[in-house]
């Protein structure tokens, strides 16, 4: 079984913090949000569709995806965790309680502030992890990565044709992903704030994606205003 | 949800864009899979329009031949998977007497309002047909092309005097190659000729009775009936050689599209009495004609695949670009994209 997992925030840095979430911003006269989950919800391939929502906007996310998607019980959302890698972990613990938790068992991670995603690469994390066995979308980078270990001077400027940004989906099979996760120690989970990285720390192999220019992360106003100017008129049915 | 729109800018330049999709209870969304391109998509992409056209038109995205793959029905007409033809022509008001595709008000798409280079197509049920199972995509991808030939048939059946041993198909390209062959299986008893330019191209021509050079058709030929299938610059000059050779109260169907006014020889139209119909792409009742067609002489499939041309593998604007400048180049037969999954 394939289950799609929108990540829309965890509820640890969020406390407190009475501004709206950025997923729930206005884009085309939708919450951004909905354009990310109705992708999912169009593809046949997922039993479900997870979203993983800070505890407080779990109400105001099921009011709108019932507003908004006509198919939605197809749409599961409950909380999120502290971290990333601990809110893929509730997904999971979710779909190991409701359904079955196999080798089989895929899940395709993507941020919820990512509407931009498409067919194909949604296909092609699908593909490439029953293939492979775990995959991240990426773009090559254009700017030259400069590295500071210590924020004051260079360390390192490494070679730009290896370096990729990455983007989401990142997509694996349930289970590897959870063992890899729960083998780690607690200081190890701290400092991981990437899902792929679970893998590639204990050797498995995550293989690349390619990702799209136009796949932004909408995180600043200025992302919204560039989602904005992509956007055309609607078209005739 | 956005949907990703391929769009012609200006010639030569696509680009992307986003429209926004909003799902309901009476639109299915279709993939579309694998998709012909036409000339009068190159006519945009090479700019060959007139100015003030391309000027209204564009940013559009093109392709009016298409397949694609049901991915979502809330309307349950169709199962989730089902392969489908998408039918171009947009009605927006229903009539009796006049057809969905001469109706004023209708829109096309690739013409007007965006074409199949999408990401998703939004539609009703309306406008798809189930394409028969184990049909070769690549042949499917240009059933558009064909139904608009059945369509042209049609109404020549309907409109055509009763003497039909004889047809003339002018054209020795895709367009004439389609004719004629749905010719040969919708009406079997007659004999059809084509003439054409290119002797090469001719000799593709396998399942027609007999194939001329226009340049060297003997004098005492009788046509009862024609199809003019060329169009562009030339097709007064086709039109006039066509009216010089036809029987008196003949038909002559008329599908090629020219961008400038034809001088044609009305003198001789009025003298022998001649009937000309004109024809312009095709409505559901083409689509589901032709499937049926295809049902009753597989080996129209058979045939078609010999005008399959390249096929490219698209993923982005730059194999779109390729595809398109590829297409320019060739010598007969419809190029394909196919949307890598």
């Amino acid at each position: 079984m394939i289950f799609g997992l929108i990540l829309a925030g965890g509820k640890g840095t969020r406390m407190g913090n009475v501004e709206k979430p950025k997923q729930f911003m206005d884009l085309c006269g939708k919450p951004i949000i909905v354009h990310t989950i109705e992708k999912f919800v169009i593809n046949s391939s997922f039993e479900k569709i997870i979203v993983l929502s800070p505890k407080q906007w779990i109400k105001h996310t099921q009011d709108i995806v019932k507003k908004y998607l006509p198919n939605a019980d197809k749409v599961i959302i409950i909380e999120g965790g502290s971290t990333r890698n601990e809110t893929i972990m509730n997904g999971i613990k979710y779909i190991e309680e409701n359904y079955i938790l196999d080798d089989e068992t895929i899940i395709v991670t993507h941020d919820s502030v990512r509407p931009f995603v498409t067919h194909r690469i949604i296909e092609e994390n699908i593909n490439y992890t029953q293939k492979y066995g775990a995959c991240d979308t990426v773009i090559p980078a254009t700017d030259t990565i400069v590295e500071s270990c210590n924020n004051e001077y260079i360390t390192d400027i490494p070679d730009r044709s290896k370096m990729y940004q990455g983007q989401t989906p990142q997509t694996f099979y349930a289970k590897r992903l959870k063992e890899l996760y729960m083998s780690l120690t607690e200081e190890e989970k701290e400092v991981l704030t990437d899902a792929s990285k679970i893998l590639t720390l204990k050797g498995d192999k995550v293989y690349l994606v390619d990702g799209e220019v136009y796949n932004i992360k909408i995180t600043y106003p200025y992302d919204l205003r560039v989602a904005q100017a992509l956007l055309g008129s609607s078209d005739i049915k | 949800m956005l949907n990703t729109v391929f769009q012609l800018r200006k010639p030569r330049q696509f680009e992307v864009s986003f429209k926004d999709i909003t799902l309901d209870s009476e639109h299915i969304i279709v993939r579309p899979t694998y998709l012909s391109i036409c000339n009068a998509d190159q006519r945009y992409y090479q700019g060959k329009r007139a100015e003030s056209v391309l000027k209204k038109k564009l940013p559009m995205a093109l392709i009016h031949e298409g397949i694609g793959k049901v991915i979502y029905d809330p309307t349950g007409t169709f199962n989730i998977g089902d392969e489908v033809v998408m039918i171009p022509n947009l009605p927006i008001e229903k009539d009796d007497i006049i057809g969905e595709n001469y109706l004023r008000t209708s829109k096309f798409r690739g013409s007007g309002t965006d074409g199949f280079l999408q990401e998703y197509i939004q539609t009703v049920p309306d406008r798809l047909v189930k394409l028969p199972d184990n049909i070769n995509r690549s042949v499917a991808a240009f059933t558009e092309i064909v139904s608009v030939c059945y369509h042209a048939i049609s109404r020549f059946i309907k409109t055509s005097n009763a003497r039909k041993d004889i047809i003339g198909v002018w054209g020795d390209g895709n367009m004439g190659f389609l004719t004629s062959l749905l010719l040969k299986k919708m009406l079997p008893k007659s004999k059809i000729i084509v003439f054409g330019v290119n002797e090469a191209k001719l000799n593709d021509f396998t399942f027609v009775d007999q194939t001329y050079l226009v340049n060297a058709i003997p004098d005492n030929i009788r046509i009862n009936h024609a199809f003019e299938c060329v169009g562009g610059n030339v097709a007064p000059q086709v039109i006039n050689q066509i009216i010089d050779y036809i029987d008196p109260e003949a038909t002559i169907a008329i599908l090629g599209v020219t961008e400038d006014l034809a001088p044609i020889n009305t003198r001789m139209i009025l003298e022998k009495g001649l009937r000309i119909i004109g024809s312009s792409r095709s409505g559901r009742e083409d689509f589901e004609g032709l499937m049926d067609l295809y049902a009753k002489y597989p080996d129209i499939i058979q045939y078609m695949e010999n005008i399959v041309g390249t096929q490219v593998h698209i993923r982005d604007v730059k194999d779109i670009v390729n595809a398109f400048e590829l297409d320019i180049n060739k010598m007969l037969g419809k190029t394909v994209m196919i949307w890598d999954e």
